[in-house]
């Protein structure tokens, strides 16, 4: 392996990420299944970072998993993108910060169809302005959640509390890293580190001590595919091509995955429980799961803040064992405390539990 | 008939060697402009030809011959930035500002091979045992096809069409010789390696040439090569470090994935950046696939739009170097009959 080969292509997919100012978009899936990650970047780039990152109340889904599930024409989604560029334009923001995979391809696919075609971007202004009166001007600049945190990677490393090293060995804790399809797949350009080498986590892992892992199926889809998923009878689809990937990364070894894709964290995650209780296997160190974490929940490690504020229980396979190298201290018994410290139903079986 | 007539050649591969050779034998002056420090072209990488076999320094060979000639002066190192007609004559200019009058001017500035690093997801620069066509002719001149770490391969791979009828790198056209080429030396290493497994990843089998059918039938029923009938969607390396390659095997009807020990790109043809910078400075037209536009595709496939300027080889389109020759030879007579009506 040659890394000034890596580099070399890096060095061809640079984006243009701002430093400030974002216009912030949530993900549906990630603010429910995992909503730590969205709080700790607000928090992270708000408290920490100094940075000004606005919401609108008013923001809904783009409607993406039913664009790709092919019950929402492609006309619909531009319109419902375009009221989202509106709120953002009424802010006063240019930059849009993205929180899910799936909204960024999108919003990718939007504007590259809008420059290639300006005839759609003047139906969609029309198609918007009847359904809601709302008038709106194209973002200077789309950027995922998971470039903002690279981009401030090394801001964070030199906040950090921990590193992604076993601490009793001193060696780099060995990291699979994962992007979503629609981060880059399907435009290079739009990731950072293009699509089949792509930069953005490796940037994270490296600059907080980690190692990246290159196995053979590091490419291949998480599995979630939306009609693999979404269509019943297609699921065994979605989960083989979750094992597929874990057998191929399982000699390494590896302490960590990281995603960026809110689908990807989720299936990565889920259908490890699902393949231990069909066939018993795990596929970590020692019998154990791979936790599966976002780029978010480990910047909030890193950085030394609770892994249960951050939210890491709320992952099928817990991280315990990875806490436990990297030396932070938590209880489990805490894991599924409420606010008010009432203790809540806790969920069998769980992976490293 | 051909007085103290000058023909500038720009370019010193085969097609420019042989048209400044053939020039000469008639009786013309010519400069032959090379801009690399010799002349030769690709051809002075090259170990053996299809479809026979032929020692490449044969045919080197033969072309040194050709342009050994009192005629024929031969410029090295130089790049020919402009062509143009003026008056009675074909002015070149040169990037250092000077220039070169003739009576009339080829055109030969060859093809440049496609840059495999385009092709990410084959990893090339990037995982070992990765390489070109042209890095394992090296190999054979070098006596030893081996992995980087000095082993003798098990098992060998050949991707057809890199940089070749690939969208994705805006190349939409066949360069032609990247099939046989493959053959040609899938049967190379099994002569050196019987031991050695080989298999060529193809979409179509061009074998458009006399004796490639032949060559492509030797292959397998003499030297046991594999062909399976799919692109490689992508490279990558397991933990002991052997390339292992995904495929669609489209015949079988079934995914296939299979490790390697070396992996060796079919890199086709493309515009040389040399000729491309020249076809702008001198407003000459180039076709979609981006080599130089011959006026006719029939009957003026040597004829530029430019008065006394006219087109030798691979700067038109991908050709082997039997057409090249060819070629090169079209345009010495369009050159003479040209130079003769004037």
């Amino acid at each position: 392996m040659k890394l000034e080969g890596k580099k070399r292509i890096w060095s061809e997919y640079q984006k243009e990420i701002p430093n400030d100012h974002f216009f912030y978009v949530r993900s549906c899936i990630r603010q429910t299944f995992f909503a730590g990650s969205e709080q700790y970047f607000l928090k992270i780039m708000r408290e920490d970072l100094g940075k000004d990152v606005f919401e609108d109340p008013r923001h809904t889904t783009c409607t993406g998993i039913g664009y790709h599930g092919d019950v929402v024409p492609f006309e619909t989604i531009q319109t419902v993108v375009a009221r989202h560029f509106a709120l953002a334009t009424e802010a006063g923001y240019k930059h849009i910060a993205i929180s899910c995979v799936t909204s960024f391809g999108i919003y990718s696919e939007i504007l590259e169809t809008w420059k290639h075609f300006p005839e759609t971007l003047e139906r969609t202004r029309e198609d918007l302005y009847k359904a809601t009166g709302r008038t709106f001007e194209v973002p200077e600049t789309i950027s995922h959640t998971s470039d903002i945190i690279y981009k401030f990677r090394d801001e964070i490393a030199q906040k950090a509390k921990y590193n992604l090293v076993d601490i009793e060995t001193g060696k780099p804790l060995k990291v699979v890293e994962h992007i979503g399809c629609h981060y880059s797949k399907m435009f290079p350009k739009y990731g950072v580190g293009g699509a089949e080498f792509p930069h953005v986590l490796v940037g994270m892992i490296e600059s907080w001590g980690g190692d990246v892992i290159d196995y053979p199926e590091r490419r291949h889809c998480c599995g979630f595919g939306f009609r693999q998923y979404l269509v019943q009878a297609n699921r065994g689809y979605s989960l083989f091509a979750s094992r597929k990937k874990f057998e191929s990364m399982e000699p390494y070894k590896p302490d960590l995955i990281i995603a960026n894709c809110p689908g990807c964290t989720m299936f990565m995650d889920r259908w490890q429980y699902t393949i231990k209780e069909i066939d018993g296997i795990t596929y970590g160190a020692d019998g154990q799961g791979i936790p599966v974490l976002t780029y978010e929940e480990v910047a909030g490690l890193v950085m030394g803040y609770d892994p249960w504020e951050i939210g890491l229980q709320y992952h099928n396979v817990q991280s315990l064992p990875l806490l436990r190298k990297m030396g932070i201290k938590a209880d489990p018994a805490r894991r599924f405390l409420a606010k008010d410290g009432t203790r809540l139903p806790e969920p069998a079986n769980l992976i490293n539990g | 008939m051909t007085g103290q007539k000058h023909v500038i050649v720009a370019g010193g591969g085969v097609a420019g060697m042989e048209a400044a050779g053939a020039l000469a034998e008639l009786g013309f002056e010519v400069s032959l402009i090379e801009k690399e420090q010799k002349p030769g072209g690709h051809l002075l990488q090259w170990y053996a030809l299809f479809p026979d076999h032929r020692p490449a320094d044969e045919v080197r060979h033969y072309l040194r011959k050709r342009i050994h000639n009192e005629k024929i002066t031969l410029v090295t190192g130089a790049e020919v930035q402009k062509i143009r007609h003026h008056g009675q004559e074909v002015v070149v200019t040169f990037a250092d500002g000077t220039s070169l009058n003739g009576d009339a001017a080829i055109i030969a500035t060859g093809f440049e091979l496609f840059d495999a690093h385009r092709k990410e997801e084959y990893g090339y620069g990037i995982y070992d045992n990765v390489i070109t066509s042209a890095e394992l002719e090296d190999m054979f001149t070098a006596g030893k096809v081996v992995t980087d770490d000095g082993r003798m391969p098990a098992r060998v791979g050949l991707i057809h069409c890199v940089g070749s009828r690939d969208e994705k790198v805006n190349n939409h056209y066949c360069s032609k010789v990247c099939c046989v080429t493959a053959v040609k030396q899938a049967i190379e290493i099994r002569k050196k390696y019987p031991e050695t497994e080989v298999f060529c990843f193809y979409m179509d089998m061009r074998m458009y040439g006399p004796y490639y059918e032949e060559l492509y039938r030797e292959a397998q029923e003499v030297h046991n090569v594999n062909f399976i009938r799919g692109k490689v969607s992508e490279a990558s390396v397991n933990i002991s470090n052997r390339l292992v390659i995904k495929v669609e095997d489209t015949l079988a009807g079934r995914p296939l994935k299979m490790e390697l020990d070396i992996l060796v790109l079919m890199v086709g043809m493309e515009m040389s950046r040399s000729g491309a910078r020249l076809a702008e400075a001198s407003g000459l037209r180039t076709g979609i696939n981006r080599f130089y536009e011959t006026r006719d595709h029939h009957f003026g496939n040597n004829l530029s739009e430019i008065r006394g300027v006219f087109y030798a080889g691979t700067c038109t389109a991908p050709m082997n170097i039997t057409d090249t020759i060819s070629h090169a030879r079209a345009a010495v007579a369009e050159t003479v009959r040209y130079l003769n009506r004037r």
